[in-house]
């Protein structure tokens, strides 16, 4: 819809703005929201973005569509007593030891309350306290810094079609729940995440493993040996200053080795490793026409998804493991011998933009004789948390490069981080004829963006292919639904559990826009544009591990087939 | 049997007419909750036992033309306090206060005599009412919607087509478009009768404007207010006439499905709606192809499952849909996406079942009624401290004085009328000085109150109008769904306030604070829940300000009811000495010298006056 607003006495034109909330933006006010989100479905609970009218009716401006010829106010003695009375009453309820809080300084409700200046709470704190659930490998929900806002329910059910938070009780009984009040990890929670990033206050944290991070670092018996996924590098620079897309990695190396990590790798060499393996498999289901279409298991939270959700389809998931994992197995096999020599113990730390990955880690069937591949997993955001602490100023370090063997990756194994990419990355391989710069952006269009669901074809060895890219589960469940239906028909498709790919992973920095998740994308793409390896296959040292190590041990890189996982 | 065309509806009313006639006499048991839980069944049961032992056919299927006295079940006839109730016909004799024993005089006098049983009827101010249209409760009331309550079987499609039930439909089948129907109803100005006062014209028309392969009409059978059972009555009374009105609602906006959400706490209301909903598919009166005329239209009964904020439009919808029962933001309206998304009528139980009247009697006719800003009648549960609580049905525009005087029959005990609670908890109160104000939708909105959906409690000088808001305060806080944050947090700290207040810990900030929320509350909650919470606390601040002083400035309770700010002291001149209240005292309180006066230490206290009860020389008294 088009027209004009009078927003405060001056004439704002809308066009298409979806709600009230929006065109006020363009006036140049922000009005408060806990509860709004733009790929959330409108909720209106927190009432706190409320305008009022020429007649004195309060509306909230979240759930209002702009008409023309509408007239609001934004500021009235009435509206500002109504937004400081609901957060005296918010602040109320509240666990308000912010200083031991790990969203302090990025909590909404703190912002808010400091904005409104909020000196005093006239009512006493009424709930009991509620305990913490601490089960999950991936995140911990504190109930008592719950506001209640419903973005993580959303989040949950609407975004990634799991749906294992939801509120419970009436009233101010009312708490966000799992079925049963079961702890988490006994839910059908993915680890993905989401909750957490799109959480305002610290109710759902990211399970903080920064101590362990220490503890190994520390130990001169340990050879700690890190590797890093492409993600990291392109959001790691917002926590110090930066635009979401600005290449880190010099800096994160630098600032890993400065904390006393071993050896730094890069996860992209991962990549690069599954692209050859999948590709192998990929073309073996291909001439034998089973299993198809291929999907790839990369992601931990759509392998979880898979397994709780549609268990007759594990067949067709692929039997490489993770980028994380096959890198694990393969540095562990690696210093091996180095270890003996020496009397030390390799533990592999990766930097990941992700919750899930820890799940991963801890799966049974990535330890050897109880050692796990991947000793720990640090997200981006426990990684800034590190570098403050250990009081490194970000932008005087000096860019250090990855070591050898494992530190040069292509292109390919970089963009994995974008949704689309590990789709790109495998067909890349595949392809006869290298498409160059170029070519890249034209061929591969149709996977590359932000779109729900995305399908493309591509001639390979003369075979049409047909390749679909998903993200968000929600939409992975749609597209599996159509796939037996009969409706659609693929060989390959990727599926990526988090909105974006990886690079808005749950252990990202927060907040993740529709605008970062594109900046952090470009920042990938750009680095595979500057890579002097293309496509994984022609990667020297992946070509030099394939042919010795990896020789006659490919099982290092495959997943034997295990039952569905149960925490 | 299956009724396949108009004509053959017409036909077969005539036949019901018929054997409906030749009933010459019938007994009339009152079968609404209230007689039920004072054993009406009973009475039901046994009158068709001496019915029957004396050779008399008591049940009468009105397809076969037999002779015979009918023995049903009625819904509510609204004389609550006087129940169990028993009209007989012809006559129109009403017996109060039956009991199974009474059956077998009625059948012997009344039934095979034509006597009336004096003793059973009722009587006010040494007069005796023979007849029930004599009695003033009864004469000043306008019974319309509750016309069939208390005069036909409940549980009978039969006598409701021989009384002209489902001739609406069928006028309307007949000789009018959809449109003229919307037209009708709008013409006639009938509104919401859930409390929102929505023209139901209005509504029709909307959803008929829009395009749709599917549409709904759902009824609101909530009806969640603490002391309001018309829609009750008519669920459980008069269910066709719901019925009725939802396929006139369906043929009017071209639905396709209707839902009834009954409340789970009706259990009876349930059972006679799906035995009605039953009755009405297999005469194909429900179902595919309606009479022939080519509507297919069918109703499912949804149960609630004991949640107030359910009857809030939204909440209602969402739980059918089988999600959590939270009101949602209305981006657009309920008649463009409603139920499932799809364009959806939903009104009150009330509202429906005025429908078939207006189309039967036209829109003039109905205007004939009431005020002009609200046309038509309303029913009202009386209840509280009035001497004939019950069920009553007066024209819009009627006053409180003439309700609760002359047709409730004045306070119980002779006391002195405090206030009236209209509209439950959303609602405010009325006081002395509103007495001759017409209720309307519209003139209760200045003075702080609304209509409601009918509930009326009377209050008499001895009640504290504190608690009173407080008991309110503690509903509406149990029944808050959580969603938004000013009801949730806010109607909480209320309820704090007030038991502070209550307990004697109040100050006067309390007071302002009190009503700083309230302000907030109503202007920035998400559903009328929220909106109306304070509603109960505000106009009793207003009308009865002197009161909260009281609790909170001087720590005493004016009606002594609430029991923290009790003060009980021994009457030195009476007491004996005897100790039996400091031995009866659980917490100590009360010390003294056996043949000495005692005391008792205020602080120690607890109030629970078991003292005076024990107390053999009545020496100790509430001050």
């Amino acid at each position: 819809m088009k027209g004009t607003m009078i927003i405060d006495g001056k004439k704002v034109e809308f066009d298409g703005e979806k709600n009230v909330l929006e065109v006020v933006r363009k006036a140049g006010i922000e009005l408060p929201t806990f509860c709004f989100h733009s790929e959330l479905s409108v909720y209106g609970a927190c009432r706190m973005c409320i305008v009022e009218d020429k007649y004195g009716k309060i509306l909230t401006s979240c759930s209002t569509i702009p008409k023309d010829g509408m007239e609001i106010y934004t500021q009235t003695p009435r509206l500002l007593r109504y937004r400081r009375n609901i957060l005296e009453l918010l602040l109320a309820n509240h666990d308000r030891d912010c200083t031991t809080c790990e969203k302090t300084g990025a909590c909404t409700l703190q912002d808010l309350a400091v904005k409104f200046g909020i000196k005093n709470i006239r009512f006493g704190s009424l709930s009991e306290k509620e305990p913490v659930d601490d089960s999950s490998l991936a995140i911990v929900r504190n109930p008592n810094k719950c506001i209640l806002c419903g973005d993580c329910v959303r989040m949950c059910e609407e975004i990634q079609g799991v749906g294992a938070l939801s509120f419970a009780y009436r009233g101010s009984e009312m708490k966000v729940a799992t079925a049963f009040d079961k702890p988490i990890a006994e839910t059908h929670c993915i680890d993905c995440g989401q909750c957490r990033a799109i959480c305002p206050t610290g109710a759902i944290a990211i399970k903080n493993e920064t101590d362990k991070f220490w503890n190994l670092v520390f130990d001169k018996n340990k050879r700690v040996v890190a590797q890093i996924a492409p993600a990291v590098r392109v959001a790691l620079g917002e926590e110090f200053g930066l635009e979401p897309g600005d290449i880190t990695i010099g800096k994160i190396v630098a600032a890993l080795k400065k904390m006393g990590v071993d050896e730094v790798y890069d996860t992209a060499f991962g990549a690069d490793m599954t692209v050859v393996e999948e590709g192998r498999e990929f073309i073996e289901r291909l001439s034998e026409g089973k299993n198809l279409p291929l999907f790839t298991s990369c992601c931990p939270g759509w392998v979880k998804f898979a397994e709780n959700r549609f268990p007759d389809m594990l067949d067709n998931i692929s039997t490489c493991k993770s980028p994380q994992q096959m890198f694990g197995s393969v540095i562990r096999e690696y210093y091996k011998e180095k270890d003996r020599e020496e009397g030390k113990e390799t533990v592999v730390v990766s930097i990941m933009p992700c919750t899930a990955k820890k799940a991963e880690a801890a799966r049974e069937e990535f330890k050897v004789d109880g050692v796990r591949d991947v000793e720990l997993v640090i997200t981006t955001q426990e990684l800034a948390m590190l570098i403050k602490e250990a009081g490194i100023v970000f932008d005087e370090l000096e860019e250090e490069s990855f070591d050898m063997p494992f530190g040069l990756a292509s292109g390919a194994g970089v963009i994995f981080g974008s949704t689309g990419g590990v789709a790109e990355a495998v067909v890349t391989s595949l392809l006869e004829d290298k498409p160059d710069n170029m070519d890249k952006e034209v061929l591969f269009k149709d996977v590359r963006g932000l779109e729900n669901i995305k399908e493309a074809s591509f001639n390979i060895g003369g075979k049409e292919i047909k390749v679909a890219v998903v993200h968000g589960l929600k939409n992975a469940e749609k597209l599996i639904n159509s796939i037996k239906s009969g409706e659609k028909e693929y060989h390959l498709v990727e599926v990526m559990a988090c909105p974006g790919g990886c690079i808005a992973g749950g252990g990202q920095p927060i907040p993740m826009t529709k605008e970062i998740r594109e900046k952090r994308a470009k920042g990938l793409y750009r680095l595979d544009k500057s890579s002097y390896v293309k496509s994984s296959e022609e990667n020297p040292a992946i070509k030099y591990l394939f042919e010795n190590m990896l020789k006659d041990n490919h099982e290092l890189l495959h997943v034997h087939k295990v039952e569905k996982q149960t925490n | 049997m299956r009724i396949n065309s108009i004509e053959e509806f017409k036909r077969i009313r005539d036949v019901y007419r018929k054997s409906l006639d030749k009933q010459y006499k019938k007994i009339i048991v009152c079968g609404g909750t209230g007689c039920v839980a004072g054993g009406s069944i009973d009475i039901y049961e046994e009158f068709k036992r001496i019915i029957k032992e004396k050779g008399i056919l008591a049940e009468v299927d009105l397809e076969k033309e037999a002779e015979g006295v009918g023995v049903k079940k009625s819904g509510c006839h609204g004389f609550c306090e006087k129940g169990p109730l028993v009209r007989i016909e012809p006559g129109g004799y009403l017996y109060i206060k039956v009991k199974p024993e009474d059956c077998q005089e009625i059948v012997e006098e009344t039934i095979l005599n034509d006597r009336p049983v004096e003793r059973l009827m009722y009587r006010f101010n040494g007069e005796l009412y023979r007849t029930q249209e004599s009695i003033p409760f009864y004469e000043k009331q306008t019974r319309i919607v509750l016309e069939h309550c208390g005069h036909l079987d409940a549980e009978s499609i039969q006598e409701y087509i021989a009384n002209d039930g489902y001739a609406a439909l069928v006028k309307a089948l007949e000789e009018m478009t959809p449109e003229q129907v919307c037209k009708e109803v709008l013409d006639s100005n009938l509104r919401g009768r859930g409390g929102g006062g929505y023209p139901a014209g209005k509504k029709w028309s909307q959803v008929l404007s829009y395009q749709s392969d599917v549409k709904y009409v759902v009824c609101n059978g909530d009806e969640g207010d603490p002391g309001a059972f018309m829609d009750r009555s008519i669920m459980e009374g008069d269910p066709h006439s719901v019925i009725e009105g939802m396929i006139i609602a369906a043929y009017a906006t071209k639905a396709t499905e209707g839902y009834i959400y009954v409340r789970a706490e009706y259990p009876l209301a349930v059972q006679r709606l799906s035995k009605a909903i039953e009755e009405a598919r297999e005469i194909g009166l429900l179902g595919e192809n309606i009479l022939g005329t080519g509507l297919s239209f069918d109703i499912h009964i949804n149960k609630g499952a004991g949640a107030f904020v359910c009857g809030e439009g939204s909440a209602l919808m969402a739980s059918i849909q089988g999600e959590r029962g939270m009101p949602k933001v209305k981006v657009k309206r309920t008649v463009e996406e409603g139920l499932w998304d799809k364009p959806t009528v939903m009104n009150n139980v009330e509202t429906f079942a005025n429908v078939r009247h207006i189309i039967s009697k036209g829109a003039d006719w109905f205007k004939s009624f009431g005020t002009e800003g609200s046309p038509g009648t309303k029913a009202f549960a009386l209840s509280g401290n009035v001497n004939n609580t019950g069920l009553i049905e007066v024209p819009m525009g009627s006053n409180l004085r003439e309700i609760i005087f002359d047709i409730g029959g004045g306070i119980k005990g002779g006391k002195k009328f405090k206030a009236v609670q209209i509209g439950g908890p959303s609602g405010g109160c009325l006081t002395e000085e509103h007495l001759d104000m017409p209720l309307d939708f519209d003139s209760l909105k200045d003075v702080g109150a609304m209509i409601g959906s009918g509930g009326m409690v009377v209050m008499d000088e001895d009640t504290c109008m504190v608690s009173v808001a407080r008991f309110f305060m503690n509903f509406t806080q149990n029944e808050s769904c959580g969603k938004c944050i000013p009801c949730r947090e806010g109607t909480k700290r209320m309820l704090q306030i007030l038991d502070k207040i209550i307990e004697g810990k109040g100050e006067m900030k309390d007071l302002d604070l009190l009503e700083e929320l309230a302000d907030t509350i109503t202007n920035t909650a998400l559903c009328g829940l929220g909106k109306s919470a304070a509603n109960p606390v505000v106009s009793s601040i207003r009308y009865f300000r002197d009161e909260y002083i009281a609790h909170i400035v001087d720590k005493k309770c004016p009606t002594k009811t609430c029991t923290k700010l009790r003060v009980i002291e021994i009457d030195p001149e009476l007491c004996k000495g005897c100790s039996k209240c400091s031995r009866t005292c659980p917490v100590g309180a009360i010390s003294g010298k056996v043949k000495e006066v005692f005391k008792i230490d205020q602080s120690k206290c607890i109030k629970c006056g078991a003292c005076m009860e024990a107390c053999p020389f009545t020496a100790i008294k509430e001050v």
